[in-house]
This record gives structure tokens, sequence and C-alpha cells, in this order.
């Protein structure tokens, strides 16, 4: 079978939506609500977060979100079985992001193993440097049939965005800042230089932009340089600011994707 | 068997640099740079002109004659107790600040622990007039109060870690956030022999001046360059790193690292990483760490402030895996015991961090011809009200 994130972006090409949310927040079995949730609410594809105790790359919410939900006991175990049969019920390509010491704890072979018979699609692993990825696992994951997705910032040098690409499947994740995640609210000039300079490279894997991504505003211009955008931190704000994740994701997906509320969750 | 650093940054099987890309170009700066910038003559005659005029050394290696007789071996204190600021670690921050200076960085970031790393680079920074930074956990603010006091006279901002177990661990997570969330502008003086390639390499030829002097003064006192035994604690490990360095490739030299046991190895409160650790990746480093099966940091637990850390420098784990190293450790109350001993039989308060290697003393067989040289790691001030808790009536 064809890896959904590129039957994706086969048949949409904009304004693509990408929804990151930690596993076990804000309750340890949201997992699959939330899923369903977000797909019939209008998400295109969904980055499910495995907590960690360190997370050193994001900032504040989803380091609490992180702490929460180690708190309320997920774990890789527990995520994997919430996930047995999700493909029953979610049709959207799904991705898991995670820091690369609880995976290799589980075993990347056990872990690649059962993100394929969960039907996962794609992995996201910002503290696997993209040479051993190379040397160690580029063939295991194409066994199992799942992309990895690398990072580019505004200081990755032209050379390393393109192997970057290459050793990237499905897309390529454009950190809109080099800051952790949740903290810049607008694009300046030289983010947008530096998107543009990105997409006149014509990489081989489409781009979506993820950081600051918050609202309608800054999900509209995104979608201006990229196939789409990544939402986290302004999800999970919404998950912690309402009382049951049925509000949460319908005021997320008002803000962001204004057009869609009418038939969004009811 | 090699001790030193591969080209790509590894120890055996431990070390590398695992970031994320948004450090990658900060990291790969350095990694480029450093070992050119510090071969340059003119980087090397500053580096040991402040070492001699502004920290003091050669640090003195003093023969303990009453404590030589306690334990039935010849044993030398290597005095880094007595270094400017009260520990090894301005070692490494001179030599830091000087490579900052040379990559053009106007701003200092760093984390500490005990509050001696803080106190070293706030005193680098006074000294260069550049910017500083110092994250610390919450817990350890509260606990080392005059190295708190001493940072921020020297103009420090010094920024709270309130995470996790809010010690040295999340000051760190949060000193290498800082750094993402500012490149260009900004050097992190990391202050142990941890995180990504080049930090573990570059720190410990920093605080390889303790082990070339060692040999030097050791000769001049004794005849010969080598000890039996050199002892140090270690937390990330950079005084130990420094007090191995030029003994690595001398096989007959027992290499005594000791590790923080805390309340007790099985109690639940320890920071003995190489006893409770397995491979894993901290702070951008493949190293032993504690941590439970599901791969969640374990949140140690150490008296002192400096060895309160659930990993170790993959220059260590290595030591450790390949048999190099003897790795002991001393619980909270021998490292108290050992520090009152020292102060009472030769009127040197220790650091609570180098009471622990003392409290290894007591662990070891010495015959009594043996030479032992015991890295002095800090002095004790900053610990006095921990100690006063403890002084025996």
């Amino acid at each position: 079978m064809k890896n959904r994130i590129d039957l994706l972006f086969e048949k949409k090409h904009a304004e693509i939506l990408s929804v990151y949310f930690t596993a076990g927040f804000p309750e340890r079995d949201d997992t699959l609500p939330l899923l369903e949730l977000l797909e019939a609410g209008g998400a295109d594809m969904v980055e499910i977060g495995i907590p960690f105790s360190d997370p050193l790359a994001d900032g504040p919410v989803i380091q609490q979100s992180s702490s929460a939900a180690l708190k309320n006991g997920m774990s890789m175990r527990l995520l994997f079985s919430q996930l047995r049969d999700v493909r029953k019920k979610i049709s959207m390509p799904l991705i898991l992001m995670g820091y690369l010491n609880p995976v290799l704890q589980f075993g990347m072979e056990n872990f690649c193993r059962s993100c394929r018979e969960s039907g996962i699609d794609g992995v996201i692993l910002p503290d696997l440097p993209p040479d051993m990825f190379e040397e160690e696992y580029k063939e295991m994951f194409a066994e199992y049939g799942l992309h990895i997705i690398f990072l580019i910032t505004p200081q990755t040098s032209e050379e390393r965005v393109r192997r970057i690409d290459d050793l990237s499947g499905g897309f390529v994740y454009l950190v809109s800042d080099s800051a952790t995640t949740g903290s810049r609210n607008s694009f300046s000039e030289k983010q947008q230089i530096y998107f543009e300079r990105i997409r006149a490279m014509k990489l081989r894997n489409p781009s979506l932009i993820g950081f600051g991504i918050h609202n309608r505003e800054t999900f509209t211009r995104a979608c201006g340089f990229a196939s789409g955008a990544i939402v986290g931190s302004a999800f999970i704000r919404s998950l912690a600011e309402n009382k049951d994740i049925m509000q949460a994701v319908q005021s997320f997906v008002q803000s962001v994707k204004k057009e869609n509320h009418d038939h969004s969750v009811a | 068997m090699n001790y030193q650093v591969s080209e790509k940054g590894f120890y055996g099987e431990f070390g590398g640099a695992f970031i994320p890309e948004m450090l990658y170009p900060n990291v790969e700066e350095l990694r480029s740079r450093y070992l050119e910038i510090m071969a340059e003559p003119a980087f090397r005659e500053a580096f040991h002109h402040l070492l001699k005029h502004y920290v003091g050394r050669p640090s003195p290696l003093y023969e303990a004659k009453r404590l030589s007789q306690q334990y039935g071996a010849r044993i030398f204190l290597k005095r880094e107790d007595l270094n400017h600021t009260g520990a090894h670690k301005i070692n490494n921050t001179i030599g830091q600040i000087l490579v900052a200076q040379r990559l053009g960085k106007k701003r200092i970031i760093a984390e500490t622990g005990a509050g001696q790393h803080g106190v070293a680079t706030a005193t680098v920074c006074a000294l260069m007039g550049l910017e500083c930074i110092v994250y610390m956990g919450e817990v350890d603010i509260q606990r080392q109060a005059p190295n708190v006091a001493r940072m921020k006279m020297l103009g420090a901002k010094v920024v709270p870690a309130c995470s996790g177990s809010k010690t040295l661990k999340d000051a760190t997570n949060e000193a290498i956030r800082d750094w993402i969330n500012n490149p260009g502008n900004t050097h992190y003086i990391i202050g142990s022999v941890v995180g990504p390639h080049p930090y573990p390499d570059m720190v410990a030829r920093f605080q390889s001046i303790i082990s070339e002097e060692i040999r030097v003064q050791l000769k001049e006192q004794t005849g010969s360059e080598l000890p039996d035994y050199v002892i140090a604690c270690v937390g990330g490990g950079s005084n130990a790193a420094g007090a191995f360095y030029h003994f690595l490739d001398d096989e007959k030299v027992k290499l005594v690292a000791v590790e923080a046991a805390g309340k007790g190895i099985g109690s639940g409160f320890s920071a003995a990483t190489t006893t409770l650790g397995k491979p894993g990746i901290i702070h951008g480093s493949k190293t032993l760490l504690m941590q439970t099966e599901d791969g969640q940091i374990i949140e140690p637990h150490s008296i002192s402030a400096g060895l309160d850390y659930p990993g170790i420098g993959p220059v260590h784990a290595h030591l450790f895996e390949s048999g190099r190293g003897i790795f002991l450790s001393a619980t909270d109350e021998a490292a108290l015991r050992a520090g009152f001993l020292l102060t009472r039989l030769e009127g040197i308060i220790p650091a609570l961090e180098s009471a622990h290697a003392l409290a290894a003393l007591d662990q070891l067989q010495f015959k009594k011809e043996d030479t032992v040289v015991l890295n002095l790691s800090g002095r004790g001030d900053k610990d006095l009200e921990t100690y006063m808790k403890y002084l025996p009536s």
C-alpha cells in the first residue's frame, strides 16, 4: 500500500493542516477520541507526540503537556496499544514525533514494526542525526514502509537542505524560526526570505511550515510559502484551556480554519 | 585501547552529537573550529597567561601527611580548591571564553549545579566584559545561596530552572533551549565533559592542565611522574577527565572515579550512574544514563549539587565499559564524614563534591608504598550551611 502521506500530498497541494498533540494529554486515553475529532474537524494529518521527560527542543506549552502526559501514565507501550485499531476509524496520515531516547530503549526495529502494525506513516525524531539515520536505520525504515521527516531551519545551509531533502520522505518540516516551539507570533521579512529561498530550491519533497503557527492569519501566510502548516503549541493550549476535548478541537479549528467550522464536529 | 575521542566524536560507542537541527549550526561552528583555535600560538599564550596570573596556576600538589598516615599510603592532594573562584571549573571557562571571543560571540550562557561553574563563567564574563546568563535549578538556588550572590555581584543574570527535579539536568535543558532561541551571537559554556561533540573533548582538553601539572609536580616530589592511583569525583566528570587525561595511556596508573550514591545505591535517591544507568541519550550525547525502562530520565539525588546529575560524560562511560576506570560510589553520609575528616586532619575544608573522592579512600586497599593523587576539585565554603547541619558535637 502506498504511504498515506504521499497520497495526501498527491491529492492536495495547498492549505494542508497538520496538527500536533502530545499523547496522554490532557487525559491518558484521549489519543483515539482526539484523532477522531481532529479528522472530523478538518485536520489533514496528525503528529502524535511521544512524551519525554526532557524535551529540550520544545517550548513551555509542549513541555508541560509532556510532563502531564507522563504523570497520566502515558508510555510508548500504552500508546501503541491505544493505536492498535486506529485504522478502523482514522484514514488520514499519522506521524509519531518524539525524542530518540525512549525510541532507543523501546528498540528501533521494534518501534518501526509497531508503527507499521498500527498504521503509522511517518516518524519525526528531532535529535536523530541525519548521518546516523542513513548509516543505521535507512534500510529499516524502508523495509517497514515508514517515512522519516527531518527538520530544516533558517540557518540550515543549502548543501545540508539538499541532503535532508534526500533522506526525508513524505515532506520536509520547515522550522519557521530557530526557536523552541511556540515562541513567535508573526513572520518577519527575514523569515519570508528564508521560505522563498527554500521554495526556489525546488526540493523533491513538498514542505510544511511549523513553529509559531497559531491562528488563521499565520496559517494562511504559511500556506503562501509551502503546501501547508503544522500547528502544535496553539492546539495544546486550546486543550489545556477548554473543559473538554470536543470544545477544544472546535474552538481550535475555528481559529485556524474558519471555512471549515460549519461542518466541524457537532 | 584508545581513550581519546574519534573524529566523529565518539569514545567507543559513547558520545556523538544527538541534537535537533536548530542547534546544528552552533555546534557545527564550534566543532569545525575548536581544534584550530586551540592550537593558535596567540590563543595558547593568552590561555596560559591567564591560568598563571589570574587563576594562580600551577595549583599545588600537596602531600597530606596526616591523611596519609590515616590510610597507610602516600597521599597527595591536587589543590584545585586554591584556584581563583574556588574550584577547577575556572580552567574550562577561561579556555571557552577565549574560544567564544575568537568566534565573535557577544552573549554567554551557562548551566550550573553547585554554582561553581556559574561563578567561574560569571567571572570570566566580567573579566572580558561579556553579557552572562546562568541557568540554575530552583532547588540548587536554595542550597547554594552564596554562589548565587557571587554570580549576581559579578553581573550575571541567574535564571531559575523550574522544570523536572529543578537541579543540574533541568538547568542544562534550559541553557540548551536558550541556545536554540539565540543562534548566532551566543556561546554556551558547558561546565562539564557532557553535551554534544565537541564539548566533552574541548572541556577535557582545557581541564587536562590538571594532570599535566600533576606529572611534573609528582616527579619533583617523588622522582616518578606516575602515581599508583588518581582519584576524582564524577558528576558529569570534568575534574576527573582533567586529572586522568595525561595518565590514560599509562595503564599501570589506576584511575578511580567516585560517583555520588546519595542515600544509597538501592534507595531510589542516588546519582551513581554507572551502577544504576544504561546506555541512552542525554543533552546531545550517548552515554550511561539513569532512566526508566521506558526511556524517561530518572531524577537523581545527591547531597552535593555538583554531582546531582543522571548522566556521566561519554569519556567516563567509555572508561567504565572498557574497564580502564575503577568506578566507586560514596553516600551522602560517607562524603560528609570524609569532609570533616580532611578538615580536622589537614585544615582543608573540601567541597562536598571533592569529599566524595575522599570517601573512596575508605574503600581502597593501599600498600604502604603506594602513591595516591586525589584531585581536590573545590573548596567547601559554599557548602558550610550543609556541613553545619551535620557538625559532629
